[in-house]
């Protein structure tokens, strides 16, 4: 009795299945990573930073690769706040301490220091609400890249938007102006914000500067949302006075903004940037539509 | 019942970093072994014996044919409680002594703590370890360590024993030692297979015996009928012979060799010893022995590798490997 | 069983090798060391004490995982004592099941020596312990978790590569391991469709060891979460098997020429 044995020492079709077997047991993984991403919740990853005294302590363990620890835990500032954006939080806890750490790790990463000015600048649910955290992170860039010019564009930044101090804001402007490589338009804004500090235009301005600029989606998509804003009350003043105009010429408050059309003050009913109509609110003031996508506090 | 029993036992390794050439170990081998008989696996160096070795033991796998052992295929597990392996230089771990490791083999087979007592310390008395038997393997002397070897091969008193080069690098008294093992197993109707290039050994234990050669079987048979195969020649031994017999001897003589003083005659046909006889006795011509000459393994061999050699030259000159 | 005596086996045997006791001594200095640390700086005695602790007994246990794991099978069948076992009834798979417990038996004896240690250290400081303290045996659980995967993945690259290269390719599948929560970011920060995917796809296929790591959490007594004991259980357990799996098809067509 001849049999012919394959080279194999199991049969071909007993190999396939064990193989097809571990192929679903590593499929099996997949629910369970997510069952335990989903309850440890996104932060797990990064929650460590709060018990870090500082990014210094963690220098020595990178083993000569800082700038690589630097990139990873700047996705993870990234990533942090983007979850964090998305699910409408209102804190940000982590966002000083993970931007800290990725500036100790490398201190000239110069989008670490633009980004983390801005979002912890920003008001809450933008960003977590400590221009004055931003002003020390922007301070310590500074330090570390003192060439960096726009480090103080960032700084006037806060002192003109956050901290409506004018007169800071128009020094920061000075002193960047000073710089080597600084734009001359530097110093044209620290006159003017020391002249205009507030004004609308100033404001379109800086704001127009950063979106141009931004070298990450959501610094841009931030500027854009405040010159928006910006656009928003601005049109809201104009149609305020000429809401007042008509008030005074017809001797009684117009009930919408329709009558003024009809009166032939206005062309067309008009829309807001977002392309909602503008109406008056139950006290004769101009406001935006419920429904528009504006988001005045931003102006706050 | 076959022992073991091998159909067209093939094995073909490919080489090259393309794994286009072919090599054959092993080429269709067909064997026969019976129950009770000691069977010597004959080769040079290459020829494939210790290829059919792991092949039985799965160690390597086979590219065609099959084999059983016992009846039983070779990926049956159960075979192995009545069948024991001893590789060529043998490897055993070092850290553990001589109990130790025969205690572990023997845990293996399944054994309880007493019957492992028992025949772990019998085998260390019948092998002669009982002074080494707590010394750390590492310390242990090549014939020292194929004792251990057979030791560890004896544990579960198996019914066929295959043995690779059991005599390889032994001195005179380990040799002896491992045939005189063999030659009890017989008296106790177990099988042997076991493989080897000295032929002197085989001739003293083997029953039976296979030439193997460049991975094929060149023969097969008895000891006895392959010894007395072929022409039977006589030898004589001569002190001093003049010119004149030795030119008369010479025509008769399919061999001559001189030694010094001492000339050694091969005449084949038993008809011309007669002949012979006559001459030397005439030239008054000093005879200092006469014997027949039996046809030793080692023409048998060098006759079946020789022709092998012929063919496997032929076969390279037409490309064939 | 024959898997329990060839497991008894190799941890009889991998307890013999000088490697193991260094490296423990290593780690018990360490953890004494991090009691002279910690009284350097004021009030977070116990938290540098936890978290170094901690840490040397996961590195420790990953070297030791690793030099010796790696040895598990190539060192049998670079000396051919493969031979002798495989010719007795011992199937393949049994091997394999047999080295493997007996490696995680060896892991288990040498992380217990350490963790006695640590607490030694931990009594040393506070002059008391209480039951608060047994969370750390959770931490200790966890790192046993990983280094039962780590052990695994030595075992596979055992079967199939050189002794260095498997150490080589187990280190880094340890610290890519480690970083998965990070690769999947930057593979979704790469404003490419295919490239998060690809990087989707390797979060899950790659060993998550960061689903283990609670040293941060004990060292600041927060208690570990109960869902946590049982997914990184599971998951250990269903990594293992795979890895198993792959050791046992990948040595059973191996030859030994």
């Amino acid at each position: 009795m001849t049999s012919s044995r394959t080279p194999l020492s199991q049969p071909r079709l007993r190999r396939r299945l064990c193989w097809l077997l571990l192929l679903l047991c590593l499929l099996g993984l997949i629910p369970i990573q997510r069952s335990i991403d989903l309850r440890t919740g996104s932060d797990r990853g990064v929650a460590e930073v709060l018990f870090l005294p500082s990014g210094k302590f963690l220098r020595p363990l990178c083993l000569g690769y800082e700038g690589l620890f630097a990139e990873i835990y700047w996705t993870r500032v990234v990533q942090y706040f983007g979850r964090k954006r998305l699910a409408n939080s209102t804190e940000f806890k982590l966002l000083g301490p993970l931007l800290q750490i990725t500036t100790d790790l490398d201190p000239h990463l110069p989008i670490a220091y633009h980004f983390g000015s801005i979002f912890l600048a920003e008001k809450p649910p933008r960003g977590a609400g400590q221009p004055l955290e931003a002003l020390a992170l922007l301070y310590r860039g500074i330090v570390a890249n003192p060439d960096h010019w726009r480090l103080w564009e960032d700084v006037g930044f806060i002192y003109y938007w956050d901290l409506k101090d004018y007169a800071a804001a128009a020094r920061a402007f000075q002193t960047g102006s000073e710089r080597p490589g600084a734009m001359q338009w530097m110093r044209a804004m620290a006159a003017k914000v020391a002249a205009q500090g507030g004004q609308l235009a100033t404001s379109r301005f800086l704001w127009s500067e950063i979106a141009r600029q931004a070298a990450n989606e959501q610094i841009r998509k931030n500027a854009q949302d405040h010159l928006i804003a910006l656009d928003a009350e601005e049109e809201m003043t104009k149609l305020g006075e000429l809401v007042a105009l008509y008030n005074s010429r017809q001797g009684r408050p117009a009930r919408s903004l329709q009558a003024l059309v009809v009166a032939g003050y206005l062309r067309a009913l008009p829309r807001d940037p977002s392309g909602a109509p503008y109406i008056l609110d139950a006290g004769g003031r101009v406001s935006l539509n419920p429904r528009s996508s504006i988001d005045l506090n931003l102006m706050q | 019942m076959l022992a073991l029993e091998t159909i067209d036992l093939t094995k073909e390794y490919r080489l090259g970093f393309w794994r286009n050439r072919a090599k054959r170990a092993l080429d269709r081998l067909n064997l026969r072994v019976e129950a009770g008989e000691v069977f010597g696996l004959l080769g040079p160096n290459g020829a494939g014996k210790t290829s059919t070795l792991k092949l039985l033991f799965r160690l390597i796998f086979p590219t065609s044919g099959s084999a059983r052992i016992l009846g039983k295929q070779l990926d049956d597990i159960s075979v192995r409680f009545r069948v024991a392996y001893l590789p060529e230089n043998p490897a055993f771990y070092e850290h553990l002594t001589a109990q130790e490791f025969l205690n572990y083999v023997a845990s293996l087979f399944g054994l309880s703590a007493v019957e492992r007592r028992r025949r772990v310390g019998e085998l260390i008395d019948q092998l002669g370890l009982f002074a080494s038997r707590n010394v750390p393997l590492r310390r242990f002397s090549k014939g020292m360590i194929q004792r251990l070897g057979i030791a560890q091969a004896l544990i579960n008193d198996p019914d066929v024993l295959f043995l690779d080069e059991p005599m390889s690098g032994l001195d005179p008294l380990g040799r002896r030692e491992v045939r005189e093992v063999i030659l009890r197993l017989k008296e106790r109707q177990k099988t042997v297979f076991f493989s080897t290039h000295i032929l002197a050994d085989a001739e003293t234990l083997c029953d039976r015996v296979a030439v193997l050669h460049h991975g094929r079987l060149q023969g097969c048979g008895e000891l006895n009928s392959i010894l007395c195969l072929g022409v039977s020649t006589t030898e004589f031994v001569l002190e001093g012979p003049s010119p004149e017999v030795m030119t008369e001897l010479a025509a008769y003589a399919s061999s001559v060799i001189r030694t010094g003083e001492r000339v050694r005659f091969e005449i084949p046909e038993e008809s011309n010893i007669q002949v012979a006889l006559e001459i030397i006795l005439r030239r008054k011509t000093k005879l200092i022995s006469v014997n027949p000459v039996k046809r030793s393994l080692e023409d048998y061999f060098l006759q079946k590798v020789g022709a092998s050699e012929a063919s496997q030259e032929t076969a390279s000159a037409y490309g064939w490997s | 069983m024959r898997v329990a005596t060839i497991a008894f086996h190799t941890f009889k045997e991998s307890v013999r090798q000088k490697v193991l006791y260094n490296l423990m001594a290593f780690a018990l200095l360490l953890i004494g060391a991090a009691i002279l640390v910690g009284s350097i700086s004021v009030g977070v005695e116990q938290i540098i004490l936890i978290t170094l602790g901690l840490t040397s007994i996961s590195v420790f246990g990953l070297l030791i995982s690793i030099f010796i794991g790696i040895d598990l099978v190539s060192k049998e069948i670079e000396r051919r004592t493969i031979y002798n076992i495989l010719s007795k009834p011992v199937s393949r798979p049994e091997f394999i099941l047999g080295k493997y417990l007996g490696l995680l038996l060896t892991l288990l004896v040498n992380t217990a020596v350490m963790t006695a240690g640590f607490y030694g250290a931990l009594f040393y400081q506070k002059h008391a312990l209480g039951l608060g303290d047994f969370v750390f045996l959770g931490a200790v659980y966890f790192i046993l978790l990983q280094l039962a995967i780590v052990v695994g993945i030595a075992l596979v690259f055992s079967c199939i590569s050189t002794p260095v290269l498997s150490a080589v390719y187990t280190f880094c599948l340890y610290v890519i391991g480690n970083f998965t929560p990070d690769l999947r970011a930057f593979g979704q920060e790469a404003h490419s469709a295919l490239l998060g995917t690809v990087s989707d796809i390797l979060y899950y296929l790659l060993p998550n060891f960061g689903n283990f790591n609670v040293i941060s959490q004990v060292a600041h007594a927060q208690k570990i979460p109960g869902y946590l004991w049982v997914g990184n259980s599971l998951y250990a357990l269903l990594y293992m098997t795979i890895l198993l799996g792959m050791a046992v098809l990948v040595f059973e067509e191996r030859e030994f020429r």
